[in-house]
């Protein structure tokens, strides 16, 4: 006879407890083997195999698809592929930081709204959610249009030449980025700052804080929780972003994502397409090592 | 004037009065109470004391200088919160030194101060700690640390036994009670308990609806409550609808003697229950035939009801009464207060 325990309550075998279990958990780890685990030992083996002349694939051992990244080409050592990684975390971060640094007094502002009107804030910040990426991105097309008064104020200050578009480029880039990314912080930002215990402001307004102290000890810490939610789901997707950069930034302002995708798509070169993509897996779990190491514990000044 | 002054304060919440024109002088070094029950205005007026709440119309003046229109950053005037808003994330010195630090005080001098008021009340040992590594009763001697290394002119003191357990709490009570007198600094305190205030202070103002009631030594307003609010928030009383004539108090009990003539006809007196004492016969002034109804054994004494009244009286656990047992009670005309209302 098994031993019985109490479970939440149920009276039941520890046996029976360990099968039931196993049952709800199959189904998601089989998912999760046969299309993340498998798919990516396959591109790691890939990464190290070679191009053909048409387009398939070689399987001989070699490195030469990172040596190839790391800049040593067929026409001398050139950086662009280093560039164009190093770009892609350079728009990952700063879209990171200016969707944090914007949502803050977003989110206050919400927070501060009456719970009436507060969801109807929240569902504004929500649509953009709800939009297809693709519609939106052409959306900024028709914002940055040369007929629109901002790309004729751009024009008037001699920043593009008269009847250009604002696109392709960095900016349109950073603004179809921030766009995109901006409920991803401001969502998770929300939630702490809703629960914000204002006695901590009051009590470091009581002991003389500057503004700047008032944020660093009395609301950052308090937010921590939803900020850190907030740039993960922001860093990582945004290093690997393909579709906005591609096309408000088109082959102006390529990034890591877009080569990825040329070399499945266009380039047919699947194994160096591989190579890439682990560079930027690496990369990615490097950032977020490096973001929980520098978070660690809870000095955070 | 040293010492803080209030003057007309008002202050409403919608359509709520919350603060109703009070005004109060408190001395410098005093240790002062507001008491009241939750909603009687006692905690708004104490925000906006620390500058954390403004007022409707009213000045305040600390040690003659008119603060009614500085922020709290600039009243130096320190609280302890009721939750002790202790910073999680910064340990109990820097927690202590946050005050300190935020004005710019040279290193060597907050390490020194924050080192003196730790060891004051002996929380030295706990320096590197986290607040939610301390206990309730610790959390709470670190709010006052924090509040008091910044030697404030006043210091605000906002419910701040309301989460410790009873028997911590009478302990804590007698120990603020010793530190203000050491420091002879101005306390002001907000509760509702009032066990807490006449064991902490050396005044009382018993707040209602906004409005200061009765203000005085905690003897002066226990002894002789001037209205039946505060005969009955603080403490029990035995209280007595009647009229006054032929100079005498005629109740629906019987007819009692007063010390003085009260200023009304119509009336209440109130008698504490432990000052009406028990007599085999029959005492010379207001005396009370009643038969006990009721006996409540609490340990350190008996609470009795008799009737006619019903009187409530409060005895030794020595005395060998029964419930039914017919006694003469002796109420003391010195010992009767005359309510106002």
């Amino acid at each position: 006879m098994d031993k019985l325990i109490i479970w939440y309550g149920e009276l039941i075998s520890g046996q029976k407890l360990l099968k039931r279990g196993l049952f709800f958990l199959v189904p998601g780890m089989l998912w999760l083997i046969l299309f993340l685990v498998l798919p990516g030992l396959i591109l790691v083996l890939v990464s190290f195999a070679g191009r053909g002349d048409y387009g398939n694939l070689v399987w001989e051992f070699s490195f030469d698809n990172y040596t190839r990244l790391i800049g040593y080409g067929l026409f001398g050592w050139t950086l662009d592929y280093v560039y164009i990684l190093l770009r892609s975390v350079w728009v990952a971060v700063v879209t990171t930081g200016l969707s944090v640094l914007l949502s803050y007094p977003l989110c206050f502002y919400i927070a501060r709204k009456p719970l009436r009107t507060r969801y109807l804030w929240l569902t504004v910040v929500i649509i953009p959610f709800w939009t297809n990426m693709v519609i939106r991105a052409y959306a900024w097309f028709l914002i940055l249009a040369p007929e629109l008064p901002f790309a004729k104020l751009a024009a008037f200050l001699k920043l593009i030449p008269p009847g250009a578009p604002l696109y392709p480029s960095a900016l349109a880039v950073y603004l179809g980025m921030i766009s995109m990314f901006l409920p991803f912080v401001a969502l998770p930002l929300f939630s702490s700052v809703e629960r914000l215990d204002w006695t901590l402001v009051e009590a470091a307004q009581d002991l003389y804080a500057s503004n700047f102290r008032i944020f660093m000890h009395a609301i950052l810490p308090q937010t921590l929780p939803g900020l850190s939610v907030g740039i993960i789901l922001t860093i990582v997707p945004a290093m690997g972003m393909f579709v906005v950069p591609d096309l408000l930034g088109g082959a102006k302002y390529m990034l890591v994502g877009n080569l990825i995708q040329q070399q499945f798509g266009a380039s047919r070169d699947y194994a160096f397409g591989a190579a890439i993509s682990m560079a930027l897996m690496i990369l990615t779990l490097f950032s977020l090592y490096m973001y929980k190491r520098k978070n660690k514990g809870i000095d955070l000044i | 004037m040293k010492g803080l002054s209030l003057q007309g304060i008002n202050k409403t919440f919608g359509k709520v009065h919350a603060v109703r024109d009070v005004s109060k002088d408190i001395h410098s070094g005093e240790f002062f109470t507001l008491l009241g029950p939750s909603g009687c205005g006692k905690t708004t007026l104490l925000r906006m004391i620390a500058g954390l709440e403004l007022q409707d119309s009213g000045r305040i003046i600390l040690d003659g200088e008119d603060i009614t229109g500085l922020p709290a950053i600039k009243r130096h005037i320190n609280t302890v919160f009721q939750s002790y808003a202790l910073f999680p994330h910064l340990n109990i010195f820097d927690n202590v030194a946050f005050g300190l630090r935020s004005r710019k005080v040279p290193g060597a001098e907050v390490n020194q101060r924050v080192k003196d008021t730790l060891d004051m009340l002996e929380l030295g040992e706990m320096t590197k700690r986290f607040p939610h590594q301390l206990s309730g009763g610790q959390c709470q001697r670190v709010a006052l640390a924090r509040a008091l290394v910044n030697e404030p002119k006043v210091l605000l003191l906002d419910e701040p036994m309301s989460a410790l357990d009873a028997k911590l709490r009478a302990q804590v009570q007698i120990e603020l009670r010793r530190l203000q007198q050491k420091l002879g600094q101005t306390f002001i305190l907000v509760t509702h308990d009032q066990d807490e205030a006449l064991i902490v202070s050396d005044r009382i103002a018993v707040m209602k609806d906004g409005q200061i009631v009765q203000y005085g030594t905690p003897a002066e307003v226990y002894d002789f409550p001037k209205n039946r609010f505060v005969a009955e928030f603080l403490g029990s009383a035995n209280l007595f609808e009647g009229t006054y004539k032929d100079g005498r108090f005629h109740t629906a009990i019987g007819i009692f003697e007063l010390e003085k003539p009260p200023p009304w006809e119509k009336g209440l007196i109130a008698i504490r229950p432990e000052w009406i004492r028990i007599s085999d016969t029959e005492p010379a002034k207001n005396g009370l035939r009643a038969t006990v109804t009721e006996i409540i054994y609490r340990g350190t004494n008996l609470d009795i009801s008799l009737n006619p009244g019903p009187v409530r009286l409060r005895t030794s656990t020595y005395s060998r009464i029964k419930i039914g047992d017919e006694l003469w009670l002796d109420l003391a005309p010195k010992e009767i207060a005359v309510l106002n209302g």
